[in-house]
């Protein structure tokens, strides 16, 4: 006799599934996915586009020509970017795996010469968190570091999604050079700022 | 109605991009650390595999001239060709990456996992695209 899985279990066994961390052989080709499906309907995967559009959206084109354009014809990346957010939630409520993640134990042994401890979870909790910020460290990490982010990338038209997925993908030589950058900036920071920044 | 289609369409990928991003670890702090200090393939891993098969999802739309949705020719944006911008921009970016560990995606999926002191990662990055948007002109590009 066969046995019949009941849906909910089905469904129970698929959650749990997904729960699991995701090995990056599964974790890259989805992000193709998203590139893929957003192809599909006509747009392309860069988002930090929509820092722009925000600026704009707040009415910035008045007096900077940069931000002058019709961000509505940008509605659906706005839209893109909450659901990221709401993803985010979703992920951590009911998709959390209870494991620690598998970080490198040469990575945990430096950062642990910059006092970083290592707690398993996604980001370092001694450092995400308020009280941080009141730091003058904190400071410069959480708001100097967007002010990068937000100048680099608008600078360099493009971020990882745009340059090394979308750019990539397409062959496109300027994302290379833009991802050769990131990586330039990455690791001068790492590597020569971080002692400086953590000691 | 159209409209409300629209923007749930496009709110329902990003949420599947939020999951994929939190559940990739790419939005981990450790794991770009890891990443910048080459002490793991993962990140490596994660942006090759997708890369690879973006090189071949590209390959057969060009081949094939394949259309969208609407109808449309699939269109895939040719950068311009000064490179200065991307040099100098990209390792402008690059700092802010490591820095805070994430990336313009990240900032807004961590926002959304309850990490609220990215407001402030936003109010940066939103000050550094309007200070871009004041020097353009006068930037080598």
């Amino acid at each position: 006799m066969v046995v019949r899985r009941r849906p909910a279990l089905r469904k129970a066994k698929m959650i749990s599934l997904l729960s699991k961390p995701w090995p990056w052989y599964v974790s890259g080709p989805a992000i193709a996915g998203i590139m893929a499906v957003l192809l599909f309907f006509g747009k392309s995967f860069g988002f930090s586009k929509n820092l722009s559009n925000i600026c704009s959206m707040l009415g910035l084109g008045k007096q900077i020509s940069y931000f002058n354009f019709n961000w509505k014809k940008q509605l659906w990346n706005i839209w893109f970017l909450v659901g990221s957010v709401i993803g985010g939630y979703i992920a951590v409520h009911y998709l959390q795996s209870s494991e620690a993640i598998k970080l490198s134990s040469a990575t945990i042994a430096d950062l642990q010469k910059l006092n970083i401890p290592f707690d398993g979870h996604l980001e370092p909790e001694a450092i995400f968190n308020w009280n941080y910020l009141h730091t003058g460290r904190g400071l410069f990490i959480f708001l100097g570091g967007g002010f990068l982010i937000g100048f680099g990338t608008r600078y360099a038209g493009g971020c990882t999604s745009g340059h090394a997925i979308s750019g990539l993908s397409n062959l496109q030589l300027p994302s290379l050079i833009a991802v050769i950058g990131f990586f330039i900036g990455g690791l001068f920071t790492t590597h020569l700022l971080f002692p400086y920044i953590f000691k | 109605m159209r409209a409300i289609f629209r923007a749930f369409k496009y709110i329902i990928i990003g949420i599947l991009f939020g999951i994929i991003m939190t559940k990739s670890e790419a939005v981990s702090w450790y794991r770009i650390q890891e990443m910048f200090r080459f002490q793991s393939i993962f990140m490596y891993g994660i942006i090759g595999s997708a890369v690879i098969l973006g090189i071949i999802l590209v390959a057969i739309i060009k081949e094939y001239r394949l259309k969208d949705f609407y109808g449309r020719p699939i269109y895939l944006g040719e950068k311009d060709k000064r490179w200065k911008r991307y040099l100098i921009g990209g390792s402008i970016f690059g700092m802010g990456w490591a820095l805070t560990g994430a990336c313009p995606g990240p900032i807004f999926v961590l926002l959304g996992q309850g990490y609220t002191v990215m407001f402030i990662t936003i109010a940066g990055a939103l000050a550094g695209t309007t200070f871009y948007g004041l020097l353009r002109d006068r930037l080598p590009q």
